[in-house]
């Protein structure tokens, strides 16, 4: 059965500096070279975890995965995808030099522009914002708001403050002016603790707490009425995984029933918020095969997930495994394809 | 036809039914100077002084006034949960509770000043005793301690281990550290060799933002995000190793609700297999021991748009023998018992629920 | 349909709330600026007694951080906080599906009168 493949979420890796600068104004170049600055301190994972690149994609030759446009364009060409949404997590919201975060992240989303987008044209970019700095992070979404292939504003989950705060509103608005969504990715580096526990002993806490964030962060989006204010907002859930959403879909709607009241410009069940307005990569699938049915049948609308590989993240281990057969049809189908495209506005 | 005063008389719906075990209630006194009498002079005067330091933690102004139902104030003054007579009446006597596990929720794990926080632990469950469990031989206990300090814990620990009225160790569940971490560990050896489960209560501060993304605006998101904060804290005791280290240790989740649980025990499992080197001091995957280990009270409980799913969510959760029904009296989010288990749970599985499992793990004769 | 007297209206005054037993139904009876309600005290969700809990105009918003107090009045559960409109008993964010019942109250030579079966 041919299918209509879009793959939502596939990396763009920066792997070295020296990739950027030729993007850099020349006062940048100045102070990355005066300075040795090789790149923000911290990532989303330790380079090494095998988290980050499935054991099979590793080179050996020491090139980077995914720091190649062509890496990319093979993984596109092997699941016949018609379009692949780059997403890059160069954590420009760990450099706390605001001048020096927007000049990279402008740097960055240049690098992607006008090195990976002419190099296929089923490539989408997602652009990196110096989230830190909301004003300049609109900024950077006007900057580059024309731009056709330019799909997604993208944020690290983990945040100074959730983004339904009041100060990210002219992040929201710019995407709103550009018309593209707000896509939301594992990570984040903005100083507070990892987990709202504290600091945990090891990175696997940090990598089994994710999904907890991408809740704390649709709990603040709704509750601040920011899908309110904007009524075209298309949010994506990118990495959060979706097992966990029919529980807190019903913790949602039962709170909201009797907390209306603090919150009242939410005029709607959140259930129903969540079923317009977000949509969830398929990866990672942290539902058991004999689980999915029941999983799928309890989210909160149909068309809620969108295929991706992740590449070249460690998802699956066999590629029948990355949209599996235990997915029933027609469901399984619209996840190939059908939904990243209406949600990306793709042709 | 009669007419009445403002306060609620119609009878409630006390058909013949089993006895309940109700594992969270909240006790409180009615205005702080009650525990005087329990304090050395020495603190008394300082918290005369200073009052409490801690945490600020979340702030917010909370759905009714104190959390609680706006039908719990005692008519002769006080917060909800200090007057044990209108306890009775709402609670104990109204829906046959046989047993209550008293958790107060007076913050004496989270004073800045530990050894302060030692002494208000142990006034506060020496007035357990005195005016709680002393007058009412239905109602048990939770050991208040101070948690950030191991061996001021331990003592407290020790010091109530002898009096089986006290159940088990109460913990907020935000803390300074995740609660795997070492530091607790001389606490869990403590409740372990005393036969006490730890229960981890939602609240307490941590000195940080409440949440990886900082802190909320609204009580809705702090209310509705409980589950994250349990979720982490599961998730550091099960990768910590805690489970391994301490073989008889079992923890009891208080007011989070377990919906989230299965997902949950996926993604660790996953996680587990995924980061093995990491984690080689887990010998099991996480779902194996928190299926043995872990439990959960149902309240606030969870309300699929279908009772069904609930029933559902049970069997697939697998750990009917570990959740335990409880009313979070005074506060608002109270569940009754006779309305908040839903009937197409079945009469074996609500039994266990409401009463059994509680009596198993708190050892009730 | 019956209509059962309650009292002089002198003893329902504005800001009152009574709670009254009616053929084994319990009902709060409300005189809110003048307005006479009636609701059945018992709230369709966990069984709470909702007749007392607080009254007060409903709030709504236009945009986050616009607080509104309009002319309806609801009354909140004392325990989960879920409002119902006293006029006539629906929660107010499912009136279709979530509703108690709301008893039509009037006086007549003074005299407060219910009507109920």
């Amino acid at each position: 059965m041919v299918r209509r493949v879009i793959d939502c979420v596939v990396h763009a890796e920066v792997a070295s500096v020296d990739q950027l600068v030729p993007h850099l104004s020349p006062h940048w170049q100045a102070v990355v070279s005066e300075t040795g600055f090789r790149g923000p301190y911290v990532a989303t994972q330790p380079a090494g975890a095998p988290t980050v690149c499935a054991p099979r994609f590793a080179r050996p030759d020491g090139v980077v995965e995914a720091s190649e446009p062509g890496h990319i364009t093979r993984v596109l060409d092997r699941w016949s995808a018609d379009a692949g949404i780059l997403c890059c997590e160069y954590a420009v919201d760990g450099i706390r030099n605001p001048d020096a975060a927007a000049a990279l992240a402008s740097a960055v989303n240049d690098w992607l522009v006008e090195t990976w987008l002419p190099a296929d044209e089923r490539f989408r970019a997602s652009l990196v914002l110096p989230i830190a700095q909301p004003e300049a992070a609109a900024a950077e979404i006007d900057r580059l708001a024309g731009h056709p292939r330019v799909v997604q504003a993208l944020l690290p989950v983990r945040s100074a403050a959730p983004y339904g705060d009041r100060r990210y509103l002219p992040v929201f608005a710019a995407a709103d002016r550009a018309g593209i969504a707000v896509g939301l990715r594992c990570g984040g580096n903005p100083g507070n603790p990892p987990t709202g526990t504290g600091w945990p002993s090891y990175f696997a806490e940090e990598h089994a707490g994710m999904p907890a964030v991408f809740q704390t962060q649709l709990l603040s989006l709704i509750a601040e009425g920011v899908f309110e204010r904007f009524a075209d907002l298309r949010l994506a859930l990118l990495g959060s995984g979706f097992g966990w959403l029919p529980a807190f879909v019903w913790r949602l709607d039962k709170e909201w029933r009797g907390m209306r009241r603090e919150i009242p410009w939410v005029r709607r069940a959140p259930s129903a918020t969540i079923a317009e307005h977000v949509r969830i990569a398929l990866q990672p699938i942290d539902v058991p095969a004999a689980e999915l049915g029941a999983v799928l049948d309890e989210l909160p609308a149909d068309d809620l997930l969108m295929f991706c590989t992740d590449h070249p993240r460690w998802q699956f281990d066999a590629d029948d495994d990355a949209l599996p057969a235990a997915i029933p049809e027609p469901v399984r189908a619209r996840i190939a394809g059908a939904v990243a495209r209406d949600f990306y506005r793709l042709p | 036809m009669t007419v009445d005063a403002a306060r609620d008389r119609s009878p409630a719906a006390r058909s013949a039914r089993a006895a309940i075990v109700d594992a969270d209630i909240h006790n409180t006194w009615p205005e702080p100077a009650a525990l005087d009498p329990y304090l050395p002079e020495r603190w008394r005067r300082l918290r005369a002084r200073l009052g409490e330091r801690l945490h600020p933690g979340a702030q917010y102004p909370r759905l009714n006034p104190a959390a609680a139902r706006t039908d719990a104030w005692p008519p002769e003054g006080g917060l909800p949960g200090s007057s044990l007579d209108l306890m009775r009446d709402q609670l104990l006597d109204r829906w046959s509770i046989e047993r209550g596990i008293l958790n107060p929720l007076l913050e004496a794990g989270e004073l800045l000043n530990l050894e302060y926080g030692a002494a208000f632990a142990q006034a506060i469950n020496d007035w357990q005793v005195a005016e709680w469990l002393e007058p009412e031989p239905r109602l048990r206990a939770s050991i208040t301690v101070p948690y950030e300090d191991a061996p001021l814990a331990v003592a407290e620990i020790e010091r109530r281990a002898g009096d089986r009225r006290f159940v088990q160790v109460l913990l907020a569940s935000r803390t300074l550290e995740p609660l795997g971490r070492r530091r607790y560990w001389p606490m869990y050896g403590a409740a372990e060799a005393a036969g006490l489960p730890i229960g981890i209560h939602f609240g307490g501060a941590g000195g940080f933002p409440t949440t990886a993304a900082g802190l909320p605006s609204f009580y809705f998101e702090e209310h509705a995000g409980m589950a994250t904060v349990f979720q982490d804290q599961l998730t550091s005791l099960v990768f910590e190793g805690v489970f391994e280290r301490f073989p008889g240790l079992r923890v009891v989740l208080i007011e989070g609700g377990f919906a989230w649980l299965l997902p949950l025990m996926w993604r660790l499992d996953r996680t587990w297999r995924m980061l093995r080197d990491e984690l080689a001091h887990v010998t099991r995957p996480p779902s194996h021991t928190i299926r043995e280990r872990v439990f959960l009270t149902t309240q606030p409980i969870e309300e699929p748009p279908q009772p069904e799913l609930l029933a559902r969510l049970l069997d697939r959760m697998d750990m009917d023998g570990q959740l335990l029904f409880a009313t979070d009296y005074p506060h608002w989010d109270f569940d009754a018992p006779d309305r908040a288990l839903p009937p197409v749970l079945g009469g074996a599985r609500r039994d266990r629920l409401l009463r059994r499992n509680a009596c198993a793990l708190y050892r009730f004769g | 349909m019956r209509q059962h007297a309650l009292g002089p209206i002198d003893e329902f005054p504005p800001g009152s709330r009574r709670i009254v037993e009616l053929d084994g139904r319990s009902i709060g009876v409300f005189n809110v600026d003048g307005r006479l309600y009636a609701l059945r005290n018992r709230c369709p969700h966990q069984g709470a007694p909702l007749c007392l809990g607080p009254v007060a105009p409903l709030v709504t918003a236009p945009c986050p951080g616009s607080y509104v107090a309009e002319r309806t009045e609801v009354i909140r559960c004392p325990w989960h906080g879920w409002e119902f409109q006293l006029a006539d008993g629906r929660s107010w964010v499912d009136p279709e599906g979530t509703r108690v019942r709301a008893y039509p109250v009037e006086v007549r030579r003074g005299q407060v009168f219910i009507e109920m079966r």
